[in-house]
């Protein structure tokens, strides 16, 4: 069957498979079963059915587009080569589809495939559709992403059986002094869960950033509801707020970033799009990719046309004004002057300003410097979420953008995004240190982590960061659940209170291991290792490399040394203080349990992957080639700008910077091994007597670099200090002329009620009154008596005859 | 008064009968009737009034009408003054009839006839 179909099927499938669920638990959840027991069922079946779905996709993926070793030097250019031209024979043979496109035209441009299945709007320039883009990193993020979420769901059909029935929240202090007492969420949290995969998936998926935008926002939401599950608890309701809000910062610089886009080249696709003219004809639109790194120009970084005509407006109107007669040969001379305004650098800043803005977005989701503060706060979720929000989905998303994204970013941008990545990574590894709170420690190294992959992007190390990426997602889950493990047999978090545990949850500590050794990169040298292993050898080569190439930034190198000692000391730390020695607290040892072997199995699943994922296997399959194949164009060979190198990637896979690479990272890991082991198994180091001799720097690292309080001080109470200003000037002013306004009209009504009650009532009452009262005396002329009346009418008509005859006599007589 | 009438009297005694005597007639069966009306309690006597003033005014209208009693080159109602008083007494049958039905009707209720009793509408 044809790939250019069958992948966007398959994986448009397996994208929608979550959708489904979620809209199923929506509405029917509560009647799944008793509680919303088969909620999880549902859910689980239907990321099992992406699973499956993207699996289909990678093996169909491998079949046309067969993974092979990538030589070291100039060959994975050639390599590459073939595979399009594979892939563009494939295509011609099968026909060429008019919304799917592989371009094999030119030698770099990875074998991908590109449409829309759905136009959201159009106008004008803007077009919005809903489309795909799909190389190699698509479906192994599919695979990968799909994967960890399904041993999560299976993880958390187990650890939220809490909910399954009416919930004591212990934590929740209601002002009676009692606890909350609520009904259990277990379809919502799978409800919830299911969005979160969709949204991912669909991030992953996505053709254009407007799709990438809307699926942003959807994983901002997602994480809101899950982080926020307990949302009785203050804690964890603001920890939910402070995620969204810290995201929304980013999420406003991404916006920018998508504004320069578009204003200044109308188009938010990643892939050149074939769509129809307005005469019917076909028309190819170039897409970011190649408005950015033209076929034309060898795919080398250049600042786009629209970029530079943006950037040099007032020449445009100025020759548009010269011609204006003829706007053909206006529009000829513009473009005859664009590569002479591109030489003395018009626009370059706005494609700055878009990278800058695209990766600032990255930033909040990724968790870097400055907007990490978010993340650990987001441990108050339950644990299964910690798991996915950590490894396969929400930080995931940041890292997979700058990744996509990697052709359009200049070398200025790469070198914010490797700073930003080194500084994250010391700051959180500093942290990680002192931190005593189980899931907070995976937490800090879950940011540095990011930072390493962002530094790994930044200098240029395409593969080594997604790479990383891929490697991390494995043992960051397995470590998440097993902590998850740990704190459902310890109903605590807190490490000081654990120990020896390896003896009651063998499982559990046996994972947890292997997750430690992968996430510190142990290994054998040059022979065998686990996955950390492979990804973190190459992002150090690759930072090593970048630090030859330019001296002045070798800090970075350090910074990545560095981090891994200190990686392999807090992760060594956690793991003895928590399964190693004796028990510290007898209490919550004696009472530790394994978890349920629903709990238990993923864990080995995870762990397994955990050692593996890293491997090539001989015939050169692994992850780092697969990923080779989706090497954007034009990044192969490094680039330079602005003073700034970026190495080629393969550079680094050679000579010295492998070797010296390998026996950094062994040394430094095994340096933070001993350390941990010296200081809290074999005890010839007191941790207290350390915290003690540096006990300001120690403060300093338990307040978190007091980074909290400093945003305390500066954003947050000053937003609310100008809030209550605002409330008060509401409250006491304009609450005030409105009550005055209302008081003033309250009391004419009075006055006017007076006026009508007094004079208006009083009228009308007056004539009721004499009415009734002249009737009450006509009343007493009706005696009743016969006599009388005849008398009345005798005295009467004598009167009036009296009457008559006096004015008769008297007119007569006058 | 006794000058001013002194003379009408003198006058009615000596001239010769004509309608002026029957309008004295009829004036004092007027009055008499209207006397007995405003005086009598039993409520057949006040009929007997109402008799005596629908006759006092018969015979008005019957002196009015009576070409014998006119002067001479007067003019008389001719016939419509007897009508009239025709009407007069058919109409008194009839009111009798009903005035005794009802005076009847009240004794039955009231087991009197005396008008003072009759009070039940009054306001």
């Amino acid at each position: 069957m044809d790939p250019a179909s069958q992948l966007p099927m398959l994986l448009g499938l397996a994208w929608l498979a979550p959708l489904a669920s979620f809209l199923a638990i929506l509405f029917f959840g509560p009647r799944m079963g008793s509680h919303g027991r088969n909620a999880a069922w549902v859910a689980t079946a239907a990321i099992v059915t992406s699973l499956v779905l993207s699996l289909a996709a990678f093996v169909t993926w491998l079949g046309v587009h067969p993974v092979q070793a990538a030589a070291h030097g100039g060959h994975a250019a050639a390599h590459a080569s073939d595979h399009a031209d594979a892939a563009a024979a494939e295509q011609d043979d099968a026909g060429a589809h008019a919304d799917a496109a592989v371009h094999g035209g030119h030698a770099e441009v990875p074998a991908h495939y590109a449409g829309d299945w759905y136009t959201l709007y159009e106008g004008g320039r803007l077009r919005l559709s809903i489309g795909w883009y799909v190389d190699a990193l698509t479906v192994l993020m599919f695979v990968v992403v799909t994967f960890i979420a399904t041993c999560i769901h299976v993880y958390a059909s187990g650890y939220m059986h809490d909910e399954l029935h009416d919930v004591t929240d212990h934590e929740v202090h209601l002002a009676g002094g009692g606890h909350l007492h609520r009904p259990g969420r277990f379809p919502r949290f799978f409800q919830a869960l299911s969005l979160f995969c969709f949204s991912m998936l669909g991030i992953v998926i996505a053709g254009n950033l407007a799709m990438v935008f809307i699926f942003w926002e959807l994983v901002g939401i997602c994480s809101w509801f899950l982080i926020g599950f307990y949302y009785e608890r203050t804690s964890a309701s603001t920890a939910a707020n402070k995620a969204f809000i810290v995201n929304r910062v980013g999420d406003f610089g991404m916006l920018i970033g998508l504004m320069a886009l578009w204003g200044a080249l109308g188009t938010l696709q990643f892939a050149d799009a074939q769509v129809a003219g307005p005469d019917g004809s076909v028309v190819t639109t170039p897409g970011l990719f190649s408005l950015v790194r033209p076929a034309a120009g060898g795919h080398a970084l250049q600042v786009p046309d629209g970029m530079v005509t943006f950037a040099a407006a007032d020449e445009v109107a100025r020759i548009a004004a010269d011609h204006a007669g003829n706007p053909a040969d206006a529009a000829s001379e513009v473009a005859s002057r664009i590569s002479d305004w591109r030489a003395i650098g018009l626009g370059h800043w706005l494609l700055v300003v878009a990278g800058l803005g695209i990766f600032c977005g990255c930033v909040g989701k990724s968790a870097q410097f400055p907007l990490f503060v978010w993340l650990p706060d987001a441990m108050e979720g339950p644990t299964p979420v910690s798991a996915l929000v950590h490894s396969a989905t929400m930080v995931a998303a940041g890292v997979y953008l700058v990744g996509r994204f990697f052709p359009v970013l200049t070398p200025e941008v790469l070198l914010v995004i490797a700073y930003a990545g080194a500084i994250t990574l010391f700051i959180a590894a500093t942290i990680a240190l002192v931190a005593n709170d189980i899931k907070r420690v995976l937490a800090y190294s879950t940011v540095s982590q990011l930072g390493y992959m962002m530094l790994a992007l930044g200098v240029g190390g395409w593969v080594a960061g997604l790479f990383h990426l891929v490697t991390h997602a494995f043992f960051k889950s397995l470590l998440f659940l097993c902590s998850g493990s740990v704190i459902h047999a310890c109903h605590t978090n807190d490490m000081r209170k654990m120990g020896g545990l390896a003896r009651v949850m063998p499982y559990t500590a046996g994972t947890m291991l292997v997750g430690c050794l992968a996430i510190i990169g142990a290994g054998v040298p040059f022979v065998i290792g686990l996955s950390g292993y492979y990804s973190k050898d190459s992002i150090l080569a690759q930072a090593l490399c970048f630090s030859q190439a330019n001296p002045r930034h070798a800090i970075l190198f350090w910074a990545v040394a560095g981090g891994a000692f200190l990686t392999a000391f807090y992760m060594f730390r956690l793991w003895f203080m928590t399964f190693a020695g004796q028990p510290r607290d007898h209490h919550i040892a004696d009472h530790a349990h394994e978890s349920p072997n629903v709990m238990v199995t993923p864990l080995v699943t995870l762990a397994v992957l955990a050692v593996v994922a890293g491997w090539t296997l001989p015939g050169g399959f692994g992850i780092a080639n697969l990923l080779e194949q989706a090497r954007p164009a034009g990044t192969a060979e490094g680039f330079a700008a602005a003073g700034i190198t970026i190495p080629a990637e393969h550079l680094s896979h050679g000579e010295p910077f492998h070797t010296i690479a390998t026996w950094t990272a062994f040394g430094t890991a095994l340096a933070g091994v001993l350390l941990a082991a010296a200081m809290y198994v074999w005890r010839s180091i007191s941790p207290a007597a350390v915290a003690a001799v540096f006990r300001p720097l120690y403060a300093f690292l338990a307040g978190r670099w007091y980074f909290d309080e400093l945003y305390d001080a500066l954003f947050v109470k000053p937003v609310l200090g100008i809030a209550s200003l605002a409330s008060g000037v509401d409250r006491g002013i304009i609450d005030r002329i409105i009550d005055g306004v209302a008081w003033t009209a309250r009391q004419l009504a009075g006055i006017d009620a007076w006026i009508d009650r007094t004079l208006v009532d009083g009228l009308v009452n007056a004539t009721a009154n004499a009415t009734w009262n002249a009737g009450l005396e006509l009343k007493k002329l009706q005696t009743g008596r016969l006599r009388q009346y005849v008398m009345f009418i005798v005295v009467g008509t004598v009167a009036l005859y009296v009457l008559a005859s006096m004015l008769l006599s008297s007119s007569l007589a006058g | 008064m006794q000058p001013s009438l002194s003379p009408l009297v003198a006058s009615l005694l000596t001239e010769p009968v004509g309608v002026t005597h029957y309008l004295v007639v009829g004036a004092i069966l007027f009055t008499a009737g209207v006397a007995c009306m405003a005086v009598k309690r039993n409520a057949l006597g006040v009929l007997m009034g109402i008799e005596l003033v629908l006759n006092g005014a018969n015979v008005n209208f019957v002196a009015f009408a009576s070409p014998y009693l006119q002067a001479e080159g007067g003019k008389s109602l001719g016939l419509d003054g007897q009508a009239i008083a025709l009407f007069v007494i058919l109409l008194a049958a009839a009111e009798a009839a009903v005035a005794l039905a009802i005076t009847l009707n009240f004794y039955n209720n009231h087991a009197t006839v005396d008008v003072d009793r009759a009070d039940d509408l009054k306001g």
